[in-house]
């Protein structure tokens, strides 16, 4: 018997489950796989806020959503195609999003009267009427792991955790998938614990072939490689592993080491994780006592001559403040990663944001400039954490760089950068006492680096204001104007070595969306669509710098006849935009519900802004 | 480290050392350079690292590298800066409210941690820079701008702190005696790891006399006993007295049955001479009273660095960037 396949140019597959259930694995095994098929893909995994919430709860309900296509794409997807059910909370929390007609796949072995009871639902949504208009695929996935793994040593709790795996198998044969590097991760994963192997290799077969022989499916999918992908070399990245890498690179493009010092925070501690396996590369990773201790140090390692770095996420940054005004006025390279998440206070750990622009920007007593850029993807978030450095040790400052939680935790294939095209940018550690004065400035207007251990050079430096030239502490009115406006400057005479962003779309039009950070991908492909199907007059200009801004922006906002600013704050960047283009007028759009925006979202806004609606 | 001499002019900065006419930061100062000349460091590899307050000036009257900081925050920087360059000799000042208020959590970890770094706590009992507010020393009942009908903190027994924390060299001494903050300075930068030193000083303008019942020379003589390796606990004029610890008890003994000092040891004898602080009837105690040899922080990290780049060999970025996993397109 043969059943049909049909090509499928995209498709959304959303994996949830009980925290338990192991859907981040799954998901990433999926996503792994699909890399190497030659689809594009984005992922984004919704984690749930509370880390042990009741098992069969809502609060607990874990999930991975997957978008992967024959072209090229920007988001993880608006609506699932496909949604695997492991238990009714899982379901009951998931199934509006599916599209209609889409195919809902649940795991009935988890939606007895106590699972329904956990998930607080009167009756069981597979029997009354819920899932009307769906394709229903309901499977006692408990049951068919369990017939599976017959005769192995596992106990039955255990043989109950490789469900996940079955799910994977069946989904592999459902979207024509090879399992060879499932198979193969599994034995490198389990090497030590050859059952636990077997049993998942076993489990991942058994749902494999149930496709073929359950006749469950009416037919199976392909989706085809990606034909006209720039050539290259590609791998799967997410955001925080591609912060970290960008790190090492551009530590090493400066001729420097990296010390990160750094405090555990929900989203970015992964960062911590990855550089702190990477001691071959002289990387020294600090977990300190607190996000102050963790900037402190990374301040006092740049004074003794490395690459001092500190990761965060928005309330650590808060606490952070004063030492980067420290950093500031000392004029030392640093590199400090805000992984966004969202809410004031302890808010939404789990969920993504972009508020953290105006305290990147203004977060600190008095005039305190300092340069602000921001990953847009998974994969730029690379060149971004170079670019960071570069600006660091080229101008003596400190740098926010600006990621989430969309970025952090979602991947992408990443195109690899060819080596020797990685730019270069030797940090110059001063050493000869001729002429030697703490604050002297080049060309950029950066004071020159001494470190502690070169003879001759023994300076002091601190927080108190400096007299310019020679760093000694002065309180006099003039210099203070003097060094402030030094400091205001050399901030801005960054915008000399960062080109001015290219708009996407027609040089001019009706609207001109500008976006910053993870809203890139919606945008783009919002943009992108509008264009395509109806002819829309609209463009879209990214910003990689937030601070200071690209030279040539008034000229190309002066093209469109409006602007749209959408972001995932109450009104960030359309406010600094205003503040320094006030010619322009910059229509806000925003969205604070700890989700990134689909591209129907930024669609709907711009239909209706041309439309005079809003 | 070639044996290097320096004197205590090669020490000085050409900067105008600023603090009250009669402050005790002035003997401490000449005492340190005196020290420091001797440590057999050259000038380039020493950083003074403070935070805010009278005391944290101090970099800026030293002719070596020094850094400013910010406050309660010098432990986190100079533990950055340690641990990223071992060969530097770096020292922290501070004070008792920078160290011990704002600073307490960096404090006790970097002592916990063993980070090679010099310590040294200047405790006048209040907050100098800010002009006379009680601070986590001031005994209780302190009257202070903050606290007009004396303050109801109980304060922090720095020694004690220091010990709890697991410092490996915990010593005091006082602004008093130049020498002896000589040689306090001199073993503390001799001892491999952290060393926490309290250093007793007088501010003149704002809680003046603070410590003068026992840091005048006659005071010292009989209300204070100096801790010292080997030596026998003896104090008094003509240290004719002597202290025994017997039974978690501390007596006053005849000089010829005093115990000898040993701070070395694992037994907790230093908590109990800390604990003299709250006797009036017994010498309050200066000098050495812990010294423990255990790996410090920054030779782990750069030992860890140095053992895997060694097994792995040196990292190579292409290698790390172009992973197994990676496939190729066109
Ligand atoms: S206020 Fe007190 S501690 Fe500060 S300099 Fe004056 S005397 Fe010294």
């Amino acid at each position: 018997m043969s059943i049909a396949v049909t090509r499928q140019d995209d498709v959304v597959i959303r994996f949830a489950g009980d925290s338990g259930d192991g859907m981040q694995i799954t998901g990433n095994q999926f996503t792994d796989t699909t890399a190497l098929v030659g689809n594009d893909l984005a992922t984004f995994p919704d984690f749930p806020a509370e880390i042990r919430a009741p098992a069969g709860t809502r609060a607990g309900v874990s999930g991975f959503q997957i978008r992967f296509s024959s072209t090229d794409i920007y988001t993880a997807g608006d609506i699932p195609d496909v949604l695997v059910a492991m238990n009714a909370a899982a379901l009951i929390v998931n199934y509006k999003d599916v599209a209609p007609g889409g195919i809902i796949i649940a795991n009935t072995g988890n939606f007895t009267e106590r699972d329904l009871q956990k998930a607080k639902l009167a009756t069981n949504p597979l029997e009354d009427g819920t899932l009307d208009g769906y394709r229903v695929i309901a499977i006692d996935i408990n049951a068919r792991v369990t017939e599976a793994l017959a005769g192995s040593p596992l106990t039955s709790k255990d043989v109950l955790r490789c469900k996940n795996f079955y799910v994977l198998g069946l989904m592999y044969w459902l979207y024509s998938r090879p399992l060879e590097p499932t198979l193969e991760w599994l034995a490198a994963k389990f090497a030590k614990k050859q059952d636990l192997a077997d049993a998942n290799r076993t489990a991942l077969r058994a749902g494999y072939n149930s496709g073929d022989i359950h006749e469950v499916f009416q037919g199976r999918y392909e989706v085809v490689p990606v034909e006209n992908a720039l050539p290259g070399t590609y791998r799967n990245i997410m955001g925080n592993h591609a912060v970290a890498l960008g790190l090492v690179a551009g530590a090493e493009l400066a001729g420097l080491k990296l010390f990160l010092g750094s405090y555990p925070i929900t989203p970015a501690t992964d960062i911590l994780q990855h550089l702190a396996e990477l001691k071959e590369f002289g990387v020294i990773t600090c977990q300190m006592e607190d996000e102050i201790a963790g900037i402190c140090t990374a301040i006092g390692a740049s004074y003794a001559g490395m690459l001092g770095c500190t990761t965060t996420s928005g309330p650590g940054l808060a606490l952070k403040t004063e030492a980067i005004g420290l950093a500031i006025m000392t004029e030392l390279p640093l590199v400090i990663v805000d992984v966004q998440r969202a809410g004031p206070s302890t808010g939404l750990p789990t969920k993504v944001e972009q508020a953290d622009l105006l305290q990147s920007l203004f977060g600190r007593n008095s005039d305190a400039p300092l340069p602000i850029i921001a990953c847009a993807t998974p994969a730029d978030a690379f060149d971004c954490a170079v670019e960071a450095c570069r600006i660091a040790v080229q101008y003596m400052t400190p740098v926010i760089l600006l990621s989430d939680n969309y970025i952090a935790n979602g991947a992408e294939p990443w195109r690899l950068p060819e080596m020797d095209k990685l730019p270069h940018f030797p940090a110059a550690q001063v050493t000869d006492p001729a002429g030697y004065a703490p604050y002297a400035r080049d060309g950029k207007l950066a004071r020159p680096w001494a470190v502690p251990g070169t003879p001759g050079l023994e300076h002091r430096i601190g927080g108190l204001e400096k007299e310019h030239i020679t760093g000694n502490v002065s309180h006099n009115p003039e210099n203070h104007q003097l060094m402030s406006e030094l400091r205001r400057d050399k901030v801005l005479g960054v915008r000399d070595t960062i080109p001015t962003p290219e708009v996407s779309g027609p040089r001019e039009a009706d609207l001109l969306v500008v976006g910053w950070g993870s809203t890139y991908g919606a945008i783009r492909s919002g943009t992108e669509r509008l264009r395509r199907e109806r002819n829309v007059s609209v463009a879209h200009l990214h910003l990689r710098h937030l601070w200071p801004l690209a030279n040539g922006l008034d000229e190309i906002f002066a093209r469109y006849k409006q602007i749209l600013v959408p972001e995932l704050n109450m009104g960030q960047l359309s406010r600094l935009l205003q503040g320094e283009y006030p010619d322009h007028r910059f229509l806000h759009y925003g969205k604070v519900k700890g989700k990134p925006f689909t591209a129907r979202e930024i669609r709907e806004k711009i239909t209706a802004v041309l439309e005079g609606k809003s | 480290m070639s044996a290097v001499q320096l004197t205590p002019k090669d020490l000085k900065s050409d900067q105008e050392v600023r603090w009250c006419p009669g402050c005790g930061d002035y003997a401490i100062l000449n005492a340190t350079q005196a020290a420091l000349a001797e440590i057999g460091v050259p000038r380039e590899k020493m950083t003074i690292i403070s935070g805010i307050g009278c005391s944290s000036r101090f970099p800026y009257y030293m002719g070596c590298y020094g850094f400013h900081g910010i406050h309660g925050r010098a432990a986190a920087i100079a533990t950055g800066t340690k641990t990223a360059n071992p060969d530097l000799s770096v020292w922290v000042v501070t004070g008792d409210g920078d160290a011990m208020s704002i600073g307490g959590n960096h404090l006790i970890h970097t002592m916990r941690r063993n980070v090679d770094l010099k310590i040294l706590m200047f405790n006048n009992q209040i907050y100098g820079l800010t002009k006379g507010q009680y601070s986590p020393t001031s005994p209780a009942g302190l009257k202070t701008k903050t606290s007009p009908f004396g303050s109801v903190d109980l304060p922090f027994n720095p020694i004690n702190l220091a010990l709890g924390s697991g410092a490996t060299f915990v010593a005091r001494t006082v602004d008093t005696n130049p020498k002896h903050i000589k040689s306090t300075l001199l073993a503390a930068a001799a001892h491999k790891g952290v060393a926490f030193v309290e250093i007793w000083q007088n501010c003149v303008i704002f809680n003046d006399g603070a410590w003068k019942d026992w840091s005048t020379k006659d005071a010292r003589a009989e209300r204070t006993i100096d801790l010292q390796p080997g030596q026998p606990l003896v104090y008094g004029k003509d240290n004719e007295k002597g202290l025994r610890i017997s039974g978690g008890e501390v007596e006053v003994v005849a000089a010829a049955d005093a115990d000898v000092w040993d701070p070395t040891t694992a037994a907790p004898l230093a908590y109990v001479m800390a604990y003299l602080d709250e006797r009036e009837d017994l010498p309050h105690a200066l000098g050495i009273f812990r010294q423990h040899d255990k790996p410090t922080y920054d030779a782990a990290v750069k030992e860890q660095v140095d053992a895997l780049t060694a097994k792995k060999g040196k990292g190579d970025l292409k290698k790390l960037i172009y992973t197994k996993d990676a496939w190729q397109v066109g």
